[in-house]
């Protein structure tokens, strides 16, 4: 299955939830990839009646089960970056009545959470789920750079080539986990990469 | 007292030094002999003469060389200065808060004059006659918080107050002890704290919260906290930390007394008026081993303190690695004699080292 329990972490870390159909005057899901499964799971004629789904593949087959769903919109953009001018232009008009739910890599609910928020959409109109990789979107305290999906720590920083460990250290701002010089203390001292929750 | 401001630097060279002076009035953070995390806060409502609790905000020998590296490091990296759009009102009130204090505590060396909303603000020690218009940021140079806190010592955190909770949305940060505003800006008072171990499952951060929600314009509070740097480096940052790292490595039994240096913030809480806010200066003294080691009473009691820490704290403090190396240069400090209560040197009273 793609459901992942997190080890127990510090406060700063987001805790993910559960979906479940609420009533309300629209719907706007994201997701990306396995999080189509959460969508699946939540999906009711009604809600689907009066609902939007952005959907970002990652190389999954989830567009076609999304699609018959018959949400009021269905768009699948072929990336994250892609999709989100369209996604501002939704959150716009997300006045009073609009639920929304996030499913999928944490890199896309934090982004798209952080897009809600600033839009003025209150954090108890939200819902998440995670689905899918455990990678982690990482920003590099040192350069700012972000680097998306990594599955190991350390890792190499894609803008500085830092080897950097992985922080559960979470801004919700920035919509991404710290990243920290591995052998700043020892310089070329790199431990052996690992998956982050191994 | 007039002060004399050390030409020295923080970085490359080091030629940091504290004076005779400035050891004595130095805040050493141990009340006793062990340490652990506590919800330390009192009233912050002046001091000992010429200790660091005297005044709102303390002048010391360092104050020109310090701006100095705060220019430094605000050249280098603009990020560590930031405050969100609703946080301009608040920054007025630290420029107020502070203006008002240093002019009234220091008038030999800061001058206020106001008529209305003209202002003119006068700093001596660095050189500076500004004249501008209260409340209108296009009079000044930089956004008010940067203004103001590129003239006064220690870090800055500006929390705005919302939902029972204290955000953290405006900072200046250049004499960090390896945090990040970057990287916290827009944090809750949880938030960013949740590297710190130990002290969430020992209850104190909900306890200071609520202290910290009640505090009052015009009750200020303050606590000390510290940690250990080698080197006299003001700028502990993330950010800079894969240059300053390697560092923490160069310590020897022959250099540690001039190396290793104790770091204590001295923490402070002012309620703003307007916009209810709350400005958190956070004041960075730093001491050598070898100078803290001629007052006897603080000699023994660092022994002990970090002889005991628990292995959490050393580690997040980041000195586990040499805590062999200051042990063994500490113990020859300790005589094994007991200290007196409180954190004052107590020169007069307490029996020079035996041994
Ligand atoms: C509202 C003002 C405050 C701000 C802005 C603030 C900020 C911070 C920050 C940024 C850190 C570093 C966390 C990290 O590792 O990334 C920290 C550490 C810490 N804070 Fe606060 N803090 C505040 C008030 C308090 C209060 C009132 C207490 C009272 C108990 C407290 C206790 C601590 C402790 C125990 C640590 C760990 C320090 C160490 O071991 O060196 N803080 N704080």
């Amino acid at each position: 299955m793609s459901k992942f329990e997190f080890p127990p972490s510090i406060l700063s870390r987001p805790i993910w939830g559960t979906l479940e159909p609420r009533p309300g005057k629209h719907h706007l899901m994201i997701a990306d990839a396995e999080g189509a499964e959460a969508i699946l799971d939540v999906a009711t004629a009604e809600i689907m009646a009066q609902c939007h789904i952005i959907f970002i593949a990652k190389g999954t087959g989830f567009s076609e089960k999304l699609s018959q769903l018959n949400p009021a919109q269905f768009y699948e953009g072929p990336s994250y970056e892609a999709a989100l001018p369209r996604i501002h232009r939704v959150l716009l008009d997300g006045h009073m009545g609009l639920q929304v739910y996030l499913a999928g890599t944490e890199g896309l609910m934090g982004q798209a959470m952080a897009e809600a928020m600033r839009a003025g959409i209150p954090h108890t109109a939200i819902q998440t789920e995670h689905r899918g990789s455990t990678a982690r979107r990482m920003q590099c305290v040192h350069c700012k750079g972000i680097t998306e999906d990594v599955e190991t720590d350390p890792f190499v920083c894609k803008h500085c080539g830092l080897n950097l460990f992985v922080r559960d250290h979470y801004s919700r701002r920035i919509a991404a986990y710290q990243g920290v010089c591995v052998d700043a203390e020892d310089h070329g001292n790199i431990p052996p990469a690992k998956g982050i929750y191994q | 007292m007039t002060i004399q401001f050390n030409d020295e630097s923080f970085r490359d060279d080091y030629s940091f030094h504290n004076s005779e002076r400035a050891l004595k009035r130095f805040p050493f953070p141990f009340h006793e002999d062990s340490y652990m995390y506590s919800v330390n806060m009192e009233q912050h409502r002046g001091g000992p003469a010429d200790s660091v609790y005297e005044m709102r905000f303390d002048v010391d020998e360092h104050y020109v060389s310090e701006m100095k590296d705060r220019a430094i490091v605000l050249d280098q990296d603009p990020l560590r200065c930031q405050s969100l759009p609703h946080m301009t009102l608040a920054g007025w009130d630290l420029l107020e808060l502070i203006m008002v204090s240093k002019s009234e505590d220091y008038p030999d060396l800061f001058e206020l004059h106001r008529e209305g909303d003209q202002w003119r603000w006068i700093n001596k020690p660095l050189g500076i006659d500004d004249s501008f218009t209260f409340l209108d940021e296009t009079t000044l140079p930089y956004g008010p918080m940067e203004y103001i806190t590129r003239q006064a010592q220690g870090d800055f955190a500006v929390l705005d107050q919302r939902d029972d909770m204290l955000w953290m949305d405006a900072g200046m940060v250049t004499t960090q002890a390896d945090w990040s505003l970057d990287f916290d800006i827009g944090m809750n008072f949880f938030e960013w704290h949740a590297p710190v171990p130990k002290a969430h499952e020992m209850g104190i951060f909900v306890r200071a919260l609520k202290f910290l929600l009640n505090i009052q314009q015009g009750a200020p509070a303050r606590r000390l906290n510290w940690t250990m740097t080698v080197n006299p480096l003001l700028d502990t940052s993330p950010e800079n930390y894969h240059k300053w790292g390697i560092q923490k490595t160069t310590l020897t039994p022959e250099n540690i007394g001039r190396k290793q240096h104790l770091r204590v913030e001295l923490q402070t809480f002012f309620r703003l008026p307007r916009s209810n806010a709350l400005v958190f200066p956070i004041r960075c003294y730093l001491c050598a081993f070898e100078d803290l080691m001629t007052v006897p009473k603080w000699g023994r009691r660092l022994h002990r303190v970090i002889r005991d820490l628990p292995e959490e704290l050393a580690t997040y403090k980041g000195f586990i690695d040499n805590r062999p190396l200051m042990l063994d240069y500490l113990s020859q400090f300790d005589d094994g004699l007991p200290t007196s209560p409180g954190i004052w040197p107590d020169l007069q009273s307490e029996p020079p080292l035996q041994k």
